[in-house]
């Protein structure tokens, strides 16, 4: 499997990683040998095959519509690594 | 045998005749952590104190008449990606270091209704990732029968707590092996459900289409007796099954005569080391003695099982794991520019490497361009895995295979190496992609490590395999031993 | 120069008015301390799960059924991928291959008359939290992060490319509105979020069939905003064609205060949102019976509405739209009716003198402070010519500004019409020895003479005169 630096950048980006250029050698060379791996699917004739994304047959489950009790701000804002007031705090977004 | 040495049904009938209390069983408990957790490190965080306080206080409830349930002051140690009010709950991970929920997962509500004593919470791979317990964010741990051999992963911890006396019994989770594989690696029991019987309501998700919570016990009627306590819908847990879940004890029967034990072929290939063929081979004679009907059979796609697998869970926890970005909990870089590189920095020191891996082959399974010839054919792929068990378990009541294809390996040994890695839950992992039910039981020693028999059940058919499970217990003579860890220590 | 056409499709996001969220039990709440509405689930905690709130999938279906979708039999939820701090997953819950719905369309008055815009989709989602800024967001030191609104139900509805001018772009926003709230499932309020749009904008030569490259136009908060900036992007890509230059297709962002769309700047290039079935909830199945009993419960629409106005009020086809275009004073106008039997003076008071009111105060009618019974009440004064329609204006501004009845007013402030003659005619007197000029004029045939002097009367009586007494009066004394 072809997997190049600039694909291994691409997928860090989208997963908010950055590595070292030895780390994306690495990840590229492992993540390349597991692709290989997995292309073994090919080998299969999945045409007329549906996806099983749930595999417990379960439908429509709900729950009614009626408000239930909230956290307390201090339960809620007790993990938060920064706060200002009840806000979670963070650096500027752009 | 000190008290930490007992199942739960054994210490239960000493606490019934009033013989001990639960203070007595918890300090023996917390005297072996303190006397070899150093050497195996099952735990990241204990609650000596207020274990102690809980155990005075049924004491006194017991003392007042009440009579004890099947798991009253029965110490369990929780595997640390399950949700505990007030106590950390890391997943093994930098990134959630110093995490304190401010809820309890459904499970852990059931078994304080039971008045379980919580011990703490076991090491585990990070976010449930591996096979070993050596990804864990914070160190290793070992394998009581031998100290240098990993205890198997992801949920080392719990099944070294087991093993060692360190817990009687222990929660663990398992996504593609990791209750079953280091039951095996560590001699003891352990048990994953079907997928939707025991709610993931507080379970931090890694593969939230796998994974499941189980048991890990001494032995099989322990597991009965904590999934009694465990099982049940959920309506916190929209993946839940509404059943009526029956009492799992009543399966506790030493009769299998006339049971149908497929053994499936696939299992027996050749990367099945000769020392595990060797045992599940005199398992499948033992059985046959007990009077089962042993039926040989097929799972045509089990070569692609783990590759399906290696698409699926990674695909999921790319998201699933999105979440730990330095905002609302958890560990922040505190030297960002922007939020950007917030989330950057403090996901690239949060995280260890083989759960970067798995968060990076994920995004790409599901990226623009390549979902459909990865992820969706991988969902395909598991669909016709699910129907060859649908077919195998039209001629059979339940499955028989080995757990593992080898014993505990060296620790080190295959951490450079993560295909390697994933071999070693080749014959787990497509239990969870069927949602099967499947439990590890001991079925004997090699070179001193303990060997697992895995047993494989149609859905929501845990009776049957606790009853073979227990069936081929009884024929076995396992129960009882002890690691020499343990023998020289005391 | 050719001239250019538009191609505009809207995406309209409006929240249900489920008490609870869509995937868990915090209220759905406008405004709240920050992070008091939220919960475990909506906070995004380790370990957390949705369950989804059958309320969210009927309001979902009822929309749907009102904007003539089709609703899908089987849909699914699946993750949008992507990292924003006020997105607690950073994913969202919300549907991509089978929506709720699809195929619908709706009515907007067009030049040429009726036009069908059509509907591809409506989805379900979950809303995002709220980040807030010192000054910008580009200026801001650090930005404040509030979940309450994480998790509050949203319907998505994108339409077809099939708007081609802002006018039109405004009306099946207003349209879109109208029905909504007919179906009870939102109150669109643009002002609290409830109600938000972007847009697909593109412009091509006129007689064209090939679609130019489009932009995304955000943040535009009001009607106003969206007309704006349609117009802005339009001027703004005709011109770049015209120079020669090409559009870029991007997301761009309405900036009020500069009266500009702008491109919104992102670290992230690759917009890669990883769609995947979400596997903490299971499939929908929507049974025909459940769209029957739900499409049985729908209330006449809009449309339905306004026919039947014109049938049965024989009201013009224009006082029936406007009467029609809010559930609200739809309600209100009808409550009159029931009242008082003559639907175009009931429609050309509330098209006029109270509509007039309720803008002026930036009031909805269904907290006019007078009610339907009070403005029939005021009308009969009218006609039974206690007051006059002129001193009926006056009334009807101070039952506005206090709540009163109309006949308690009249009284207080004395408002009651004179029509006795005997008050009349000494004032009448009075005006005609001093205006010597325009009596001569009216001798001479200038029949407009007349007009002032009755308003002299009237202005010597404060109004209070019955002006056909005036009238008849005047005429008589100077014939």
């Amino acid at each position: 499997m072809l997997l190049t630096i600039a694909d291994v950048e691409h997928v860090a980006l989208l997963s908010r990683l950055e590595l070292t250029p030895e780390e994306k050698e690495m990840y590229r060379r492992q993540l390349a040998k597991i692709l290989d791996y997995a292309a073994k699917l090919q080998e299969l004739d999945t045409e007329n095959i549906p996806p099983t994304a749930h595999v417990v047959p379960l439908q429509n489950v709900f729950r009614e519509d009626e408000v239930g009790e909230h956290l307390p701000p201090e339960k809620v804002l007790a993990n938060a690594p920064d706060r200002e007031d009840n806000f979670f705090k963070v650096p500027r977004i752009l | 045998m000190e008290l930490c040495d007992y199942t739960a049904h054994e210490l239960h009938d000493m606490l019934v005749r009033r013989e001990i209390s639960c203070e007595d069983i918890c300090r023996s408990i917390f005297k072996r952590i303190k006397l070899l957790d150093k050497k195996i490190k099952a735990y990241i965080t204990v609650i000596e104190e207020e274990a102690l306080m809980r155990a005075r206080d049924i004491d006194q409830e017991i003392s007042q008449g009440a009579e004890p349930g099947p798991l009253t002051g029965i110490p369990v140690a929780i595997k640390d990606n399950i949700c505990t009010e007030g106590l950390r709950t890391t997943c093994a991970s930098k990134i959630l270091h110093n995490f304190v929920p401010p809820y309890n997962a459904t499970v852990i509500n059931k078994l304080h209704s039971q008045k379980v004593i919580i011990t703490g919470k076991t090491n585990m791979d990070e976010f449930a990732m591996g096979s070993s317990t050596e990804n864990s964010g914070f160190f290793p741990t070992s394998n009581p029968w031998a100290l240098d051999r990993v205890p198997g992963g992801s949920s080392g911890g719990s099944a070294a707590a087991v093993a060692a006396g360190e817990a009687i019994c222990a929660l663990g989770s398992d996504t593609g092996g990791s209750i079953r594989q280091p039951a095996a690696f560590c001699g003891v029991v352990g048990m994953k459900p079907t997928y939707g019987a025991v709610s993931r309501f507080g379970l931090v998700a890694f593969a939230s289409s796998l994974d499941q919570i189980g048991p890990m016990t001494r032995d099989v009627t322990d597991a009965a007796l904590m999934l009694n306590a465990i099982c049940g819908h959920d309506r916190w847990d929209s993946t839940s099954i509404p059943t009526d879940y029956p009492d799992f004890t009543t399966f506790l029967v030493d009769d299998i005569k006339g049971l149908r034990v497929g053994v499936p072929k696939e299992y027996f290939t050749e990367g099945l080391s000769p020392e595990v063929r060797e045992i599940i081979e005199k398992a499948i004679a033992t059985l046959e003695t007990l009077g089962a009907n042993i039926v040989e059979t097929t799972l045509p796609h089990t070569d692609y099982a783990l590759p399906a697998y290696y698409l699926i869970a990674p695909g999921e926890a790319s998201s699933n794991l999105a979440r730990y970005d330095g905002v609302r909990y958890g560990y922040r870089a505190d030297d960002a520019d922007d939020v950007v590189d917030m989330f950057i920095k403090s996901r690239s020191r949060g995280f260890g490497d083989e759960v970067k891996r798995r968060i990076m082959l994920g995004s790409y399974a599901l990226s623009a361009g390549y979902y459909d010839a990865y992820y969706l054919k991988a969902l395909k792929v598991r669909t016709l895995i699910k129907r060859d068990f649908e077919a195998a378990f039209e001629n059979c009541d339940v499955l028989i295979s080995p757990t593992t294809p080898t014993p505990a390996f060296r620790k080190g040994e295959k951490i450079d190496d993560p295909l390697t890695m994933y071999m070693s839950d080749i014959y787990t992992l497509a239990v969870n992609l069927a949602g099967l039910p499947a439990i590890s039981v001991p079925g004997g020693f090699r070179n001193g490590l303990p060997v697992g028999v895995q047993f494989i059940g149609k859905p929501l058919g845990e009776g049957t395999l606790l009853r073979v499970a227990y069936s081929f217990e009884q024929s076995s003579n396992y129960r009882g031993k002890r690691p020499p860890i343990v023998e020289e220590v005391l | 120069m050719a001239s250019y056409e538009p191609v505009i499709g809207l995406e309209v996001h409006v929240e249900l008015a489920s008490k609870s969220k869509i995937f868990c039990p915090s209220t759905t709440a406008f405004g709240g301390d920050p992070n008091t509405h939220v919960c475990p689930v909506c906070l995004g905690l380790p370990g957390v799960l949705p369950v989804l709130n059958k309320q969210v999938v009927e309001f979902g279906i009822r929309a749907a059924l009102a904007l003539n979708c089709e609703i899908a039999h089987f849909c699914k939820f699946d993750r949008k991928n992507y990292y924003y701090p006020d997105l607690p997953k950073n994913y969202q819950i919300s549907q991509y291959d089978l929506p709720l719905a699809f195929n619908g369309y709706i009515l907007i008055e067009g030049e040429n008359g009726p036009k069908k815009i059509g509907i591809t989709r409506v989805h379900m989602e979950e809303d995002a939290g709220k980040l807030v800024h010192q000054g910008t967001i580009s200026t801001t030191p650090y930005s404040l992060v509030d979940y309450n609104r994480t998790g509050v139900p949203l319907l998505e509805i994108v339409s077809e490319p099939d708007i081609s001018s802002v006018e039109e772009a405004k009306s099946y926003l207003n349209k879109l509105k109208a029905i909504i709230q007919y179906t009870g499932v939102s109150d669109c309020k643009m002002e609290e979020g409830s109600l938000r749009c972007d847009a697909n904008v593109s412009v091509r030569p006129v007689g064209s069939d090939r679609l130019g490259t489009k932009t995304e136009i955000k943040n535009m908060n009001s009607f106003r905003a969206l007309q704006k900036a349609l117009s802005y992007e339009i001027e703004r890509q005709i011109e770049v064609l015209e120079s020669g230059g090409e559009i870029v297709q991007e997301t761009r962002t309405w900036d009020e205060g500069k009266g500009i769309t702008l491109p919104m700047r992102s670290k992230e290039e690759a917009h890669d949102y990883r769609y995947f079935p979400e596997p903490d909830l299971v499939p929908l199945v929507i049974s025909s019976s459940w769209v029957d009993s739900i499409r049985k419960s729908l209330p006449e629409l809009p449309d339905e509405r306004k026919e039947r106005y014109v049938k049965e009020f024989d009201l013009p086809p224009y006082d029936a739209g406007v009467l029609t275009s809010s559930r609200e004073v739809a309600d209100y106008f009808e409550a009159c009716v029931d009242l008082y039997p003559y639907p175009k003076v009931v429609s050309n008071w509330i098209m006029g003198d109270l509509a007039r009111l309720l803008n002026a105060h930036n009031v909805e009618i269904e907290n006019c402070p007078v009610k339907p019974r009070q403005l029939v009440a005021m009308l009969k004064l009218i006609d039974k010519n206690v007051i006059s329609g002129k001193i009926g204006k006056t009334v009807l501004e101070e039952m506005f500004a206090t709540g009163k009845d109309p006949d308690v007013i009249v009284e207080e402030k004395g408002l009651r019409q004179i029509t006795d003659e005997g008050s009349i005619e000494p004032i009448i007197d009075q005006v005609i020895a001093d205006n010597p000029k325009s009596v001569n004029d009216y001798r001479n045939g200038k029949e407009k003479a007349l007009g002032f002097l009755v308003g002299q009367v009237m202005k010597a009586t404060k109004g209070k005169a019955n002006p056909a007494i005036v009238n008849q009066l005047l005429r008589k004394k100077l014939n």
